[in-house]
């Protein structure tokens, strides 16, 4: 409204270069925010252009990829002829994940609550920071950390199997990566609660600790679910620090503590040493399109949860 | 009833004894971590470590910082570009909508995913080996939503009496923009810029496929800009810190002591991306208090 008054009366005031600058810096700052669409829409039609030939190069079927775990792709040439079933990947990812946030979600929802009902005042001093400093180290960090002090610590005390690269060794590690995503939103999240609400349960002669199970955390809930699913999302794009500690084994794991590999590991191993367009390359470049399609999931999902939110307090 | 109220407190104190315990781990982990790690990669350090050559670590923070660097020339400007339409020309509806989604979609791309389109677009299409710019482009990318996303809502934040003030003058919108909002964000713009440097730093698996995971500099080189070997060459491969971390640690078994030198790569980096986010810390407290009139 008010962006095309003063142009209109500056024509008329006779000050062109003026109303051309501000078409101009108008155009240019459009085209930037236009630019984003195009970058996005690009990335997602590259994906799918080299994620589709899987199944239109080389026949493979939808199921045969997400579903059977006979992997043996050929690697040179165009010839094909080899099996692309990635189950055992897509497994490792999901079962590395879902550990993750079994460790990751009691830890971040207590720092979330002592945040924001414990002790506002130490939260705001030294445990928000605490939180930004984890969430700041890099990824490639803690799966040097893992290496260096996770891994030999697994194989000392449990003796597994293969030195200590396992299933467990990746979830700790995806853990703690994911740990201050679900801690900032849900903090948030229990901070856009109304003040009211904590003082109408205090007035029923709750006490803290009731106020916060009963009333704050399912006040949040939406929020906070959504802070999981961040972190969630967060850890099924994780690929250095995984790889480093998850043994990249192509077996299905049998035990907590035996090691296997997942989509982001086989991607950042094995994409510089298949030649490009055969047949292990393309279904690479799948497993780079599922990563993009479950990550397109999440946003659905928050956008969802967020929408459902807004229902109910309409 | 009497028992039950008694039960109440005594969970509502044991459960406070919890939280108190949970946020305590929180700070002794990041203490034990942190201090782990630049121990341990001091602890290591050998002279030799610091060179710029093979044996050094020199050259690959150098190429941190030039990467990171570039990625920041081409993201700066088009982040805030886009984040200026966002707040103040976009209309409400379906495009603004459609963009909102975008930005979420690339903030939320697995950096790995963001890498392969980096190598298939800069790499495989234009025939390029790995290089430096087409790392910073990869890097750029996943930096753009922080940025853009950080000048919209600083912009949003001003009051809308600058938006009038600077209308009243008989300024046009643009005019507005670049003299009196812009400078009024300054601050959290570059408190934004700066955390999106330090994710940079940090970045690993974007690299991976674009800028190499090799360097070669000839530091007698410095302005023949097409030499493969000269430092400023954006054009040629150019392996990071963080990468450099991933390569010492994978297959690293070619080099000697490589478990020592990423050992100290790791401290360095952690080292580097504190002070940036010491710096933006202290940039945002400072605008604060100049904000406040202080």
């Amino acid at each position: 409204m008010e962006q095309t008054k003063p142009a209109a009366r500056d024509k008329k005031s006779g000050a062109p270069h003026m109303v051309r600058k501000e078409y101009l810096g108008r155009v240019i700052v459009t085209i930037c925010g236009l630019f984003i669409i195009v970058l996005t829409l690009a990335i997602g039609a590259f994906l799918v252009y080299k994620g589709i030939g899987t199944f239109t190069v080389y026949h493979h079927s939808v199921f045969e990829f997400l579903f059977s775990s006979d992997w043996n792709p050929s690697s040179s040439g165009s010839s094909g002829g080899g099996t692309v079933g990635a189950a055992i990947f897509i497994f490792g990812s999901l079962i590395t994940c879902g550990l993750a946030l079994l460790i990751a979600t009691p830890f971040s929802l207590a720092a979330a609550i002592f945040i924001t009902q414990i002790s506002p005042k130490l939260g705001s001093t030294v445990i928000q920071p605490t939180i930004e400093i984890f969430a700041g180290i890099p990824s490639v960090v803690y799966g040097w950390v893992g290496l260096t002090i996770l891994v030999p610590f697994i194989r000392d005390v449990f003796h597994a199997r293969m030195g200590g690269y396992s299933v467990l060794a990746a979830a700790i590690v995806l853990a703690v990566m994911i740990a201050p995503t679900i801690t900032t939103v849900s903090a948030d999240a229990i901070r856009g609660v109304p003040g009211m609400y904590l003082e109408a349960s205090y007035g029923l002669g709750s006490t803290r600790w009731q106020a916060i199970y009963k009333v704050m955390v399912p006040s949040a809930l939406p929020g906070i679910v959504t802070g999981i699913v961040l972190g969630l999302s967060r850890a099924f794009g994780e690929a250095l620090a995984v790889a480093m500690v998850i043994g990249k084994t192509r077996a299905f794991p049998s035990s907590l503590l035996s090691p296997t590999t997942n989509l982001t590991s086989a991607i950042a191993s094995d994409m510089g040493n298949t030649a490009d367009g055969s047949e292990h390359n393309m279904a690479l470049w799948t497993m780079a399109l599922l990563l993009l399609l479950i990550s397109m999931l999440f946003i659905i999902l928050i956008h969802f949860i967020s929408g459902r939110k807004e229902a109910s307090e309409k | 009833m009497n028992n039950r109220a008694s039960r109440s407190r005594t969970s509502d104190k044991f459960m406070t004894g919890v939280f108190y315990c949970v946020g305590g781990f929180f700070v002794l982990l990041l203490v034990v971590l942190v201090g782990y790690i630049v121990i341990k990669g001091f602890a290591d350090m050998d002279p030799s470590f610091l060179s710029f050559n093979r044996e050094g670590i020199g050259n690959q923070l150098f190429n941190t910082i030039y990467l990171v660097f570039l990625s920041l020339v081409i993201c700066v400007p088009l982040g805030v570009a886009a984040g200026i339409y966002m707040a103040e020309y976009a209309k409400p509806g379906k495009l603004t909508k459609f963009i909102r989604i975008c930005i979420e979609t690339l903030s939320s791309l697995p950096s790995i995913v963001v890498g392969l389109f980096g190598y298939l677009v800069f790499l495989l299409m234009t025939g390029a080996t790995w290089n430096l710019l087409a790392g910073a482009a990869a890097v750029s990318i996943l930096c753009l939503p922080l940025i853009t996303t950080t000048t919209e809502d600083a912009f949003r934040a001003l009051p809308d009496s600058y938006r009038e003030g600077g209308l009243a003058l008989g300024t046009t919108h643009w005019q507005t923009i670049i003299h009196v909002l812009l400078p009024a964000c300054v601050g959290r713009i570059i408190t934004g810029v700066i955390l999106a440097a330090g994710r940079g730093f940090g970045e690993a698996a974007a690299l991976l496929y674009t800028a190499g995971q090799s360097t070669n500099i000839n530091w007698s080189n410095w302005w023949n800009l097409t030499s493969p070997t000269c430092p400023l060459n954006p054009l040629r491969p150019g392996e990071t810190l963080a990468l450099h971390i991933w390569t010492m640690r994978t297959e690293g078994s070619l080099y000697a002591n490589s478990t020592e030198i990423a050992n100290f790569s790791a401290a360095v980096l952690v080292l580097l991306v504190f002070a940036f986010s010491l710096l933006a810390r202290y940039i945002s407290r400072r605008m604060a208090k100049k904000a406040s009139g202080q």
